[in-house]
């Protein structure tokens, strides 16, 4: 870490001390337990907890020094803050950081000008007639776009994106190093963070739900969540079956609506739409009280980006074989590349850190 | 807008856990009920709002509870705190209807914590609530919402107008402006009053200016002194109050749980006189914890000490702020703004006086010291290994215990011995009738579940007449 701290983690300190001498929370998320393993606050201690917390929001209404005591205490509010600052701290290269700033500027421009560049691309590359006729039987898609494109645009988009996070999550693991410095990953720790990863269990509250909207318990964010995250698993296989299909089996796209890469997209595609679309209402009812105001753009323009892709997704499927496919598929593709690009400098890249930061916590229960 | 021209079944006076329990109950009863809550709504909730347990007799083990704990070690416990100043019947009414308090709040949507781990070992006898008292209070207000019940916030009543030991209206002070209410009963669940300074300082003097009120400011105990003045009957000691051993530099006011030092037993204490006043290892939460408050109240300056090294620093919660630090006892004096020779000299003496024993932090050990005017009964162990730490003590005062009597139907007595037509009383305001002194940990949350309940169901009776 540089040697001057942001005002963000001073203030997390100044909470997290409060905190660990009150302790009324330690019943709700993984956070507090983790706290209270500490008595002094470093900076990677409290990016750790900060990439622990889910935002869930339970203790901000449970808390006695929330706003307007004097105490100010708003957890989720500043661990948001400080988890941004962490997302840009260890953002590779380097200087790509600053692409935090402004986020949802950024991802709307990114989309906007990949789905420009690919429209133009197939009008350049083919026959314009081709993105307006009906185009049927094998290899349809690729007679919008050639295969090569396709394919090279994807595999170096993704792959860029996949290698910038793999440094990112590196050098995050190594910024949050506890004093005792590391210790080896095991099997245990890694399968507990796994549960976690997929069950959401620090956004269950133990099963009577974590404040969604306001004081009250739900689980919308947890199922909606769930709805998005698996959706886009589905998606991601759908897109993997089809690759092992054109390569290992010899069998083209488009295939039909119940092969196997048709279904897994379908009902993917359906689960990221509710899934999005459900996290963008809860974004915009909440009580704001406990929300980082200033990290919304970023967080609306990832949602809504993922949305479109999954909504001109299932379009595509719906009007695959009339002559409005081309320009869909276009479309759809650009968003998809947007996506691939600004992923390591997006919300996204809190999956990686936040699976790091259970594993920690993981590893730190087991002592 | 609230119809404050038509008459009410039930007003509650008060907006914390008692208020809420009686509220709760007299709407399920069928009344109609309106809640009048000093507090701005974020505010909310009374002490409710920094409490985190409520103390609950159970016959055997529960989710939420360990074991058992039954009438007679808790009648046994509550005995040794009040040193027998307490109201047997009333006392043993309140116990065993408190096997039912954990349910009846789980019914309103409290959230109750498996069970305790931590520096508090508190399972057996202690019910947590999950997030602490406003997650408590949200619940509370939450099903009082959903029941249609209505809820004034910013609304201080100011007087309530009493005839014949019935009351008729209530003149309130709503958001600022003059507005009565008519109910045809009333729950007082107004809090003690112990944020009124100037009332402190009726029995403390000038040593009430160095009290640090704990919970929230707007107990302010006008309630009480109306009623106290339109023929009520008293109870209690007017002298006597909940506090403990407090950072000297919490707030004055609204502090919270979370600035008590629970350093005491693991320290030795010291007053600006640099002498020790007290056994500091008499005992240990939650019997004795409640001592410390109007120990250090009775110093002066109403201030104190707590000298710890750094063996015991992990044995006990960390501070919101942090303790002084220094490599001597010298230096540590100077800190303090202590007479540094002096101190050195209390600590040389402890540390002569500490017998050989095996430490246990979280139970009576055989750590002690022989030889001492004041002895340390337990956990007695030389200050000797640097740094040493010094946490600045202030008394916290939770509540008062001067208040209104009521009968086991928690009916308010008039002077004249006759229960009153139609008010009731629920919570701090009445807690003086079984507390004559001390404190049990999370009784004080049982005395409010309780009495709120039966009194919201009779004045629901009256209500619906």
């Amino acid at each position: 870490m540089t040697g001057t701290e942001s005002e963000a983690t001073i203030e997390a300190r100044r909470q997290m001390e409060i905190c660990n001498a009150c302790r009324y929370c330690e019943g709700y998320c993984a956070v507090f337990p983790a706290m209270t393993l500490r008595r002094e606050f470093t900076t990677g201690d409290l990016t750790h907890l900060a990439n622990l917390c889910h935002s869930c929001k339970g203790c901000y209404h449970a808390c006695q020094y929330a706003p307007p005591h004097p105490f100010g205490i708003n957890v989720p509010e500043t661990f948001a803050t400080i988890r941004a600052e962490s997302y840009a701290e260890y953002a590779w290269p380097q200087g790509m950081g600053r692409a935090f700033e402004r986020n949802g500027t950024l991802v709307s421009l990114a989309a906007f000008l990949s789905v420009t560049l690919v429209l133009l691309l197939t009008m350049a590359l083919q026959d314009p007639a081709i993105l307006y006729t009906a185009q049927t039987g094998t290899g349809a898609f690729f007679r919008v776009i050639p295969y090569w494109l396709m394919v090279g645009m994807a595999s170096l988009s993704f792959g860029y994106a996949l290698f910038a996070m793999g440094m990112g999550a590196v050098r995050y693991w190594r910024g949050t190093a506890p004093g005792a410095g590391q210790k080896p990953i095991t099997a245990g720790p890694v399968a507990e963070a796994a549960v976690d990863i997929l069950t959401l269990r620090n956004l269950g509250g133990g099963g009577h739900g974590c404040n969604d909207l306001d004081d009250s318990f739900a689980q919308a964010r947890r199922h909606l969540h769930h709805a998005m995250f698996y959706g886009f698993m589905m998606c991601f296989a759908a897109t993997s079956v089809g690759a092992f299909y054109h390569h290992f089996m010899g069998w083209k796209s488009p295939h039909a609506f119940l092969s196997l890469p048709v279904q897994l997209g379908t009902w993917g595609g359906v689960l990221l739409c509710i899934g999005t679309a459900g996290l963008l209402w809860v974004k915009t009812v909440t009580d704001p009280g406990p929300v980082a105001k200033r990290l919304l753009g970023g967080e609306y323009a990832m949602l809504a980006l993922l949305f479109l892709i999954s909504s001109t997704g299932l379009l595509l499927l719906a009007i695959r074989h009339t002559g409005a496919m081309g320009v869909m598929l276009a479309i759809h593709l650009g968003l998809v590349l947007a996506f691939f690009l600004v992923m390591p400098y997006s919300k996204m890249v809190h999956g990686v850190y936040r699976g790091l930061a259970l594993l920690r916590n993981a590893q730190e229960k087991h002592k | 807008m609230v119809e404050f021209t038509r008459l009410w079944d039930v007003l509650v006076v008060g907006g914390g856990n008692a208020a809420l329990s009686a509220a709760i109950t007299a709407a399920r009863a069928g009344a109609s009920v309106i809640v009048a809550e000093h507090a701005p709504k974020a505010m909310r909730g009374g002490n409710s709002r920094h409490t985190r347990n409520l103390r609950a007799l159970h016959p055997k083990p529960t989710d939420v509870l360990t074991e058992s704990y039954l009438e007679e070690e808790y009648w046994d416990d509550l005995l040794r705190v009040t040193g027998g100043r307490t109201d047997e019947a009333l006392a043993r009414m309140c116990i065993r209807a408190s096997e039912h308090a954990p349910g009846f709040l789980r019914d309103c949507g409290v959230v109750f914590q498996p069970s305790l781990s931590g520096t508090l070992s508190l399972s057996r006898t202690n019910a947590f609530f999950l997030g602490g008292g406003k997650a408590l209070v949200n619940a509370l207000y939450r099903t009082a919402e959903k029941l249609g019940i209505t809820i004034l916030y910013d609304t201080e009543v100011q007087h309530i107008a009493i005839e014949e030991g019935f009351a008729r209206e209530a003149i309130v002070s709503w958001r600022g402006f003059p507005q009565r209410i008519r109910a045809k009963a009333v729950i007082a669940s107004a809090g003690g009053f112990q944020a009124n300074r100037e009332w402190l300082r009726e029995y403390w003097g000038d040593a009430a200016d160095n009290f640090q009120i704990r919970g929230t400011p707007y107990a302010q105990g006008r309630v009480l002194r109306d009623m106290l003045a339109s023929g009520v009957q008293e109870v209690g000691d007017p002298t006597q109050f909940h506090a403990v051993a407090n950072d000297a530099r919490a707030p004055m006011a609204d502090g919270g749980l979370a600035m008590r030092l629970d350093c005491v037993p693991f320290s030795i204490v010291v007053n600006k006189d640099v002498e020790r006043f007290y056994d500091e290892g008499e005992d240990v939460w939650p019997k004795r914890y409640a001592i410390w408050g109007r120990l250090i109240a009775q110093q002066r300056d109403q201030r104190a000490f707590a000298i710890t090294d750094s063996q015991a620093l992990h044995n006990y919660l960390p501070s919101v702020f942090p303790p002084m630090k220094a490599d001597s006892i010298a230096q540590l004096a100077v800190m303090l703004d202590l007479d540094p020779a002096k101190l050195e000299r209390v600590v040389a003496e402890y540390n002569a006086a500490v017998q050989p024993g095996t430490f246990h932090g979280n139970k009576l050990d055989d750590c002690r010291t022989e030889g001492l005017a004041i002895p340390k009964s337990h956990w007695a162990r030389r200050i000797d290994t640097p740094p040493f730490y010094g946490h600045p003590l202030a008394p916290g005062i939770t509540f008062t215990f001067l208040g209104v009597k009521v009968n086991d139907r928690a009916r308010v007595m008039m002077a004249d011995g006759k229960p009153s037509g139609n008010i009731f009383a629920s919570g701090e305001i009445m807690a003086g009738n079984i507390l004559g002194q001390g404190y049990l940990a999370g009784f004080g949350m049982t005395i409010g579940t309780v009495f709120g309940r039966i009194a919201g169901e009779e004045a629901a009776k009256i209500g619906r007449n």
